[in-house]
């Protein structure tokens, strides 16, 4: 397990390397002088002098790549540098956002296993029923479904209608349920599908007949032997879903104005504040990059098959 | 014996139908200022946000433009954007795809390697990023798309080339001493066309979508014109009052991305169903 682990981790470094090079040469791309973007930005008029002056003081009067060996020793000191449009530090904004990010990635995960579990899982037993049938007509609508409409159906329906939830914002546990039920709904019919596909596919392996053959109860079947191997599928793709999310929660944070991450980084976006783009690009990439390691460490330890086939 | 045969029929008819949507949708695209009872970006502030009428079918939205016209122009750019989304990145992918796949060696490395790093990004979070750094509009979103997810498309051709190459047709044509590009162009891309044009099917909606929430926040095509997501993001402060104006645009986009993925479905079975 150790050398799993020691291996899975330097092959990181390499992933990290371009992440930092993409984030970097990103900002490079921009049509016109980044110096006149800040001054834009910070409404000064761009005169010759102080673009000058400005580019001096940022740097960019050097080489390519000296500027980026330069920002890569500030990034990892977790300097991003600062907002064009805020001027506060790029790093303490996405501390700020971060966590109600977070708490709405991990509200949806649990809101994904507590209702595909046991719809995916009865699909699956009583395959061909009407249990499946509504399964399969959910999981076909959810993931067609855009994701803000939903958001808004839910709006209107339950907030506005039935007066059931608040309509914006984050503060009580009230103003979570919407926001994580539209991030985690088109997951919810993947995972459903994904779950009974993984039962079914067990159903006939030799360790259920040995257990049918035991006479053992086809509910301890299920939840004693079955369950446990059918979930491996679930776990991987929720660790690899959990980066999907994270981008999902862009829209959904829009909708519901709801102070994220996402949110953080569309108002960036629409206000051109360049060096919070890259900062919150920067930071969702290394997440996603080490939400997969986790997932592929978590699921080593669940299988150990993996890992002999990674000491091979 | 029965239920596979239901079941066959049952794709078929799911076929129909999806295909009878993505044939409409198709034209309703094409023929929009046929189809369109009104002007969709003529603002009439006096005729705002009204009620379905003989001349506003749907009624209006906030500027008192036709919300029909709007949403038959809406299939226009979004049907169209997604279309040429795909269109240009199956330009890149399927070159890049196949001689990384055929070629291998250096080449093929270093193209492994830029996926990686590029698949290191959550896809949407990249074309967002880019958009912000091109600037909002609908060609800078093309074009941040394309060029984020031509990487996920060029991989998988890559794969089906290398599980093509090493047929026995490919191996007889090599024998024959057939130079390369006849080979890709006679042998390879024949055999993987089918299933390329599956993902491509199978994708779109998904690109409908990503398109429609790029729109939504502002990202996409700018006014006046008219595309679904930002026709919702339009009706955002009017919702509470004229819940229709929110409700229609999301009917569309369903309406097309559930076609669209049924389609695609029913193609890969169709042809599953050949090759068996």
């Amino acid at each position: 397990m150790g050398w799993f682990i020691v291996k899975r981790l330097t092959s990181l470094i390499p992933i990290l390397f371009g992440i930092s090079l993409i984030t970097f040469i990103l900002l490079h791309l921009t049509p016109g002088d980044p110096a006149v973007a800040y001054l834009r930005a910070s409404h000064i008029p761009p005169a010759d002098e102080t673009v000058a002056a400005l580019r001096v003081e940022l740097g960019l009067d050097k080489p390519l790549y000296v500027q980026y060996v330069e920002w890569l020793g500030k990034v990892v000191q977790l300097d991003l540098g600062m907002s064009y449009v805020s001027k506060k530090s790029v790093w303490d904004e996405i501390m700020l956002h971060f966590f109600p990010t977070v708490q709405l990635t991990l509200a949806s995960c649990i809101l994904i296993v507590v209702v595909s579990l046991p719809i995916g899982i009865m699909s699956a037993i009583y395959k061909g029923k009407l249990i499946d049938q509504f399964s399969r007509i959910i999981a076909f609508v959810s993931v067609s479904m855009p994701a803000f409409w939903f958001g808004f159906l839910l709006i209107y329906f339950l907030s506005v209608k039935l007066d059931l939830f608040p309509v914006l914002g984050r503060g009580t546990f009230a103003h979570l349920v919407l926001p994580s039920l539209t991030l985690s709904f088109a997951y919810i019919g993947t995972y459903m599908r994904l779950l009974r596909a993984s039962v079914l596919e067990n159903l006939n392996e030799p360790f259920v007949m040995y257990a049918r053959a035991r006479g053992l109860r086809e509910r301890l079947i299920v939840s004693r032997h079955l369950l446990k191997k059918s979930l491996l599928p679930l776990v991987t793709g929720l660790g690899m879903s959990l980066g999907n999310m994270l981008s999902g929660a862009v829209i959904v944070e829009t909708v519901f104005a709801w102070p994220g991450m996402g949110q953080l980084f569309v108002t960036s976006i629409l206000t051109r504040d360049y060096p919070m783009i890259q900062g919150c690009l920067l930071f969702m990439g290394v997440i996603f990059v080490v939400c997969n390691l986790l997932v592929d460490l978590a699921y080593s330890f669940l299988d150990p098959r993996i890992r002999w086939e990674g000491e091979k | 014996m029965l239920k596979n045969v239901k079941r066959q029929l049952l794709s078929h008819k799911l076929m129909m139908i999806s295909s009878m949507i993505v044939f409409f949708m198709t034209l309703l695209a094409l023929l929009a200022p046929f189809f369109a009872p009104n002007d969709p970006n003529l603002v009439d502030i006096t005729h705002k946000l009204q009620g379905p009428s003989s001349k506003f079918p749907l009624g209006t939205d906030h500027l008192g433009r036709d919300i029909l016209s709007r949403l038959i122009y809406g299939t226009r750019t979004s049907l169209g954007t997604a279309f040429l989304v795909m269109g240009l990145t199956m330009m890149i992918s399927i070159p890049l795809g196949i001689y990384a796949g055929f070629r291998g060696g250096w080449g093929d490395y270093l193209f492994m390697r830029i996926c990686d790093i590029l698949m290191a990004f959550p896809s949407f979070l990249l074309s967002l990023a880019l958009i912000g750094i091109l600037g909002p509009g609908l060609v800078n979103l093309i074009l941040a798309m394309v060029l984020v997810q031509w990487v996920f498309y060029a991989r998988v051709i890559r794969g089906m080339v290398l599980s093509v190459k090493e047929q026995n047709f490919v191996l007889a044509a090599k024998v024959c001493g057939t130079s390369r590009l006849v080979i890709v162009i006679k042998h390879i891309l024949p055999a993987i066309i089918s299933q390329v044009a599956v993902l491509v099917f199978m994708d779109i909606g998904g690109v409908v979508l990503a398109i429609s929430g790029l729109s939504f926040l502002g990202l996409g095509i700018q006014p006046p014109g008219a595309e679904w997501g930002m026709m919702i993001n339009d009706s955002k402060q009017f919702f509470r009052n004229a819940p229709s104006l929110m409700l229609y645009p999301g009917m569309m986009i369903l309406i097309v991305v559930v076609a669209f993925n049924l389609f695609g479905e029913a193609l890969r079975d169709a042809l599953d169903l050949r090759r068996e």
